[in-house]
């Protein structure tokens, strides 16, 4: 393996941290104690900073559930799928913006309702947002994983940007779901 | 008289002081756990044994850094049982929402629960 390549790439893309593996809770809480020590010594916009943390939390979660719904209903027998996903997490845009990938597998059923969920964030602005997240704060049941779609829409607020996203289909039951945004 | 609901904060969650005698209810730090649910269910079960018999005035301060999307269902089932409890007439309920100097989005997240909420809410500035 040539190292010294990734580490060029890395370095030429400006990453800040990459992971790919299993993601776990305590993994999660380390990602978040590195990123808010480098978050303290970059020079940054303190709002901006905030900003950031906030849609990296949702967006690292979203990941953290969608891996755990796969476990939970433990239908892939392929562990690689059960229990694999990656994110980067750099800057762009002369260093001056975030930006957050996510690739996790998921079932291919979930995908269309998943897509559509996102397109229709995409096509709100920042008043549409703010009363789509209260609507749904203020109507839906609690769940267990949490959610019930509200981290998406706070990603989409939060940033400021619109969601990329990529289904790319491994199998006949599996895609791979890619989700990127950046933080202005 | 219920006894107090203390717990300490951690990197994920926040540090909970719950105090059935003065009737203040203080939720602060960082609320940014992946299930919400399973750190809020003992914060939900104090609140309705303390309803039964609410101090004449509860105060519930909250003082968050960050939350997630799932704390804030969380945030806002607490709202509605304090809520509830006023509307039963055993007690008044305030509401004080404190945010960093600066912090719009978490200011603004305080005015959206007074809009959800029927409770006088406090937006104060630290």
């Amino acid at each position: 393996m040539d190292i010294y390549n990734i580490y060029r790439n890395m370095e030429k893309d400006n990453i800040i941290l990459s992971f790919k593996g299993d993601i776990t809770k305590d993994l999660l809480s380390s990602v978040y104690q590195i990123i808010e020590v480098r978050l303290e010594n970059d020079h940054q916009d303190p709002k901006r900073k905030k900003k950031f943390f906030h849609v990296l939390v949702e967006c690292l979660q979203n990941m953290y559930h969608h891996m755990e719904s796969l476990q939970t209903a433990n239908t892939a027998d392929d562990a690689e799928i059960n229990s694999s996903a990656i994110f980067v997490i750099g800057r762009t845009g002369d260093q001056h913006n975030y930006s957050i990938t996510t690739g996790n597998f998921l079932h291919t059923d979930s995908a269309d309702s998943l897509k559509e969920k996102i397109d229709v964030i995409n096509n709100m602005n920042a008043v549409e947002l703010k009363a789509y997240y209260l609507e749904r704060l203020g109507s839906t049941e609690l769940s267990e994983k949490g959610g019930a779609g509200l981290g998406i829409i706070e990603i989409a607020r939060k940033s400021g940007n619109k969601i990329g996203y990529d289904f790319k289909p491994i199998s006949d039951k599996f895609s791979f779901f890619t989700l990127s945004v950046t933080v202005n | 008289m219920i006894d107090s609901l203390i717990i300490e904060g951690t990197n994920k969650t926040p540090t909970v002081k719950f105090n059935g005698d003065t009737g203040v209810l203080e939720i602060s730090g960082k609320s940014i756990p992946e299930n919400s649910l399973g750190f809020y269910q003992p914060l939900f079960t104090w609140i309705d044994n303390y309803s039964q018999q609410p101090a004449p005035k509860t105060e519930v301060k909250i003082m968050l850094e960050y939350f997630n999307t799932s704390s804030s269902k969380c945030l806002l089932d607490i709202f509605r049982k304090v809520e509830a409890i006023k509307k039963s007439g055993k007690g008044d309920v305030a509401v004080l929402w404190h945010y960093e100097a600066d912090d719009e989005d978490m200011m603004e997240a305080g005015q959206d629960y007074d809009s959800l909420i029927d409770l006088a809410f406090t937006l104060i500035e630290i």
